[in-house]
């Protein structure tokens, strides 16, 4: 039975981990994001699905949690704001190494240092290019609205375990914190120790006498085996990229300038689309869902109808530089942002398209 | 009289024996370290509780990185001094099993001091084996929170001076005062007296656990025969004379 409820992005993160069968959530405070672990301790999801919470001590040490936890096959998620993610990045490179899935929100604020608390897009690249040490990615979403917050969390753990590796979802203070209609799914039952062991054999379930032991593990002296770790991992990258891509096209038929925006950016931009339309400037919008695999394909395939793309983002230029490798050099990719939790209107974004691209 | 041996060697008269639980990898240890030790010890105490099925162990970073070669259970390798974090998570998430971890000193005294003391303060249900050798013996011998005052490592090469350092760090003592810890002990492996000590100590920290007591938290002192830069021999002796009198053996809170 579907149930439809007005809540704040936050809120809906922690309904959508209760109702889709979360084992743990581990996390440590911090403004725009707090509310999720607050609505999880006001729901009491111990109670009703077994769900676990805890605040822990540190961020270094919820991200660990989720390390042990995931380890033993089970649903497991933090969630933090930007100066919290910085300090997962050592067990977001374990878990990678490990390849655990798990799932980490992040409710992104201005940075650098402890910067503001008002809503920014300036985690790009820690996201989507590793952001801890080694050859790694994350799968990485980005909503554009608090119905997506809540979807993705579901989406977010089935990519997580098809691909055994950590998910983000990557979304910002404004989505966090606004309130928005949301369609709940129904309740789905976690899954029982005998399904986790039969579905994740690799699991630490305790060994039976039938199996080998489980050693979840990121080391591995060799340098030869751990070559061939590192390609098989590239691979598995690589296959992500070719079945995962998922973005939404808005008015791009006939679009002879694209805006590139992802989560509350794209939302502008969309608006923008409209206020140039009714100028007659043929404008449309490209909003990526997934940031890694990032919809490359997709902007080269309209690359031949365009004048020029205008990436738009909530920082000083890092999403830009995906937008640029993935079309031809010849086609003009400028930038557009703002910074340090200052936010653009869909006029002030509509003209830096006019400025930057059409008469630049 | 002459003894012959084969006499002697007769199962029946077999008194140690390899415990079912250890694997057949041979240990990477150096020859005369108190890791090995230990090890072993684990694995008796697994399989005669009988709990091999049950057991998730996790292990460090340090010389024992790679400890889950040989006990046969499953395991989870952790980052350096985030062992306790895991093992929460662990235990929480199947509160069926028996869950341990397994540091050093730099491990647990040092880049983990966080999670070991938020751990044992939350009286998280595990046990907690802490092997205390005085010195990061793995990253070649530098000094550690639990270095003597004196002692010289690679990065204290005068000696630790408490005026720059601090004097070592008796965390075992600060977990005491933690009321989530409920057992508290400080063993050795040097003799056989001993190591039959650490055995029960060990065996009483898993009925904890069984019992839902809280954290069992057991230090071991230990050599590091390597980077103290002596004989196995002279480091037992170095180890009952500098090391005995700053962390005196026993238990220290058993409730
Ligand atoms: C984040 C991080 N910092 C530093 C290291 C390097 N490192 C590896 S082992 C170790 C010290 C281990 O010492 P201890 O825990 O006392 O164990 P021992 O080797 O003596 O058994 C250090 C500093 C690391 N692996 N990770
Ligand atoms: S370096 Fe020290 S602690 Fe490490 S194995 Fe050798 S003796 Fe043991």
């Amino acid at each position: 039975m579907k149930e439809i409820r007005l809540m704040k992005g936050n809120e809906a993160i922690a309904e959508a981990a209760i109702r889709c069968g979360v084992d743990a959530y581990f996390g440590y405070p911090i403004t725009p994001q707090s509310e999720v672990m607050e609505t999880l301790m006001d729901l009491r999801p111990w109670e009703s699905t077994g769900m676990e919470v805890l605040q822990a001590e540190s961020e270094v040490a919820s991200i660990n949690m989720v390390y042990g936890g995931a380890a033993c096959g089970k649903k497991v998620m933090t969630s933090s704001s930007s100066p919290g993610i910085s300090l997962m990045q050592e067990g977001l490179t374990y878990l990678a190494g490990a390849e655990l899935p798990c799932l980490v929100v992040n409710v992104v604020r201005g940075g650098p240092g402890l910067g503001t608390i008002q809503p920014a897009q300036s985690d790009y690249f820690q996201a989507v290019k590793g952001g801890g040490h080694g050859d790694y990615k994350l799968i990485v979403l980005a909503p554009a609205s608090v119905q997506e917050m809540a979807d993705f969390v579901e989406l977010a753990f089935d990519l997580a375990f098809k691909y055994r590796n950590p998910a983000m979802i990557l979304s910002d203070g404004m989505i966090g914190q606004m309130m928005e209609k949301v369609e709940l799914k129904a309740f789905k039952p976690r899954w029982t120790n005998d399904e986790i062991a039969q579905m994740h054999p690799w699991a630490t379930t305790g060994k039976p006498k039938n199996r080998k032991r489980n050693i979840i593990t990121s080391v591995e002296l060799d340098p030869l085996k751990f070559e061939a770790f590192n390609i098989k991992l590239q691979a598995k990258y690589k296959a992500i990229e070719e079945a995962e891509v998922r973005y939404e096209k808005i008015m791009c038929d006939d679009a002879e300038y694209l805006f590139v925006a992802y989560g509350s950016s794209a939302r502008i931009c969309r608006k923008a689309v409209e206020i140039l339309r009714e100028k007659g400037i043929k404008a449309g919008l490209l909003r990526p869902i997934t940031l890694f695999p990032f919809p490359s394909n997709q902007l080269k395939e309209l690359q031949p109808q365009l004048k020029g793309i205008l990436a738009v983002e909530l920082s000083m230029g890092q999403m830009v530089e995906d937008v640029r490798l993935s079309v031809d050099s010849k086609l003009k990719v400028e930038h557009f942002g703002r910074a340090g939790g200052a936010i653009f209107s869909p006029e002030e974004v509509a003209e830096a398209l006019e400025a930057k691209i059409i008469g630049g | 009289m002459s003894v012959d041996v084969k006499e002697i060697i007769r199962p029946e008269n077999i008194v140690y024996k390899k415990s079912s639980a250890l694997t057949d990898n041979p240990m990477h240890y150096c020859p005369g370290c108190t890791h090995g030790v230990v090890n072993r010890l684990l694995a008796e105490v697994i399989e005669e509780l009988g709990i091999q099925e049950d057991t998730i162990g996790v292990t460090p970073v340090g010389c024992a990185v790679l400890l889950y070669n040989y006990i046969d259970i499953d395991w989870q390798e952790a980052a350096h001094g985030r062992a306790p974090a895991l093992g929460t998570a662990i235990k929480r998430v199947r509160p069926d099993k028996y869950v341990f971890t397994y540091q050093g000193d730099g491990d647990l005294a040092a880049i983990g001091t966080a999670e070991t003391i938020h751990t044992c303060n939350r009286g998280e249900n595990i046990v907690m084996v802490f092997i205390n050798n005085g010195i990061y013996g793995m990253t070649g011998g530098q000094m550690a929170p639990t270095t003597l005052e004196g002692m010289k490592t690679a990065t204290c090469p005068y000696g630790r001076d408490p005026k720059r350092d601090g004097m070592p760090l008796k965390i075992t003592e600060i977990v005491a005062g933690l009321p989530g810890a409920s057992y508290v002990t400080r063993q050795a492996a040097h003799t056989a007296n001993a190591v039959r000590k650490l055995k029960k100590a060990l065996i009483k920290a898993f009925k904890n656990q069984e019992a839902g007591k809280g954290t069992s938290f057991i230090e071991v002192v230990a050599t590091c025969n390597s980077g103290w830069k002596l004989t196995p021999v002279d480091a037992n002796k170095w180890m009952e004379e500098h090391m005995f009198p700053y962390y005196p053996l026993g238990d220290i809170k058993d409730e």
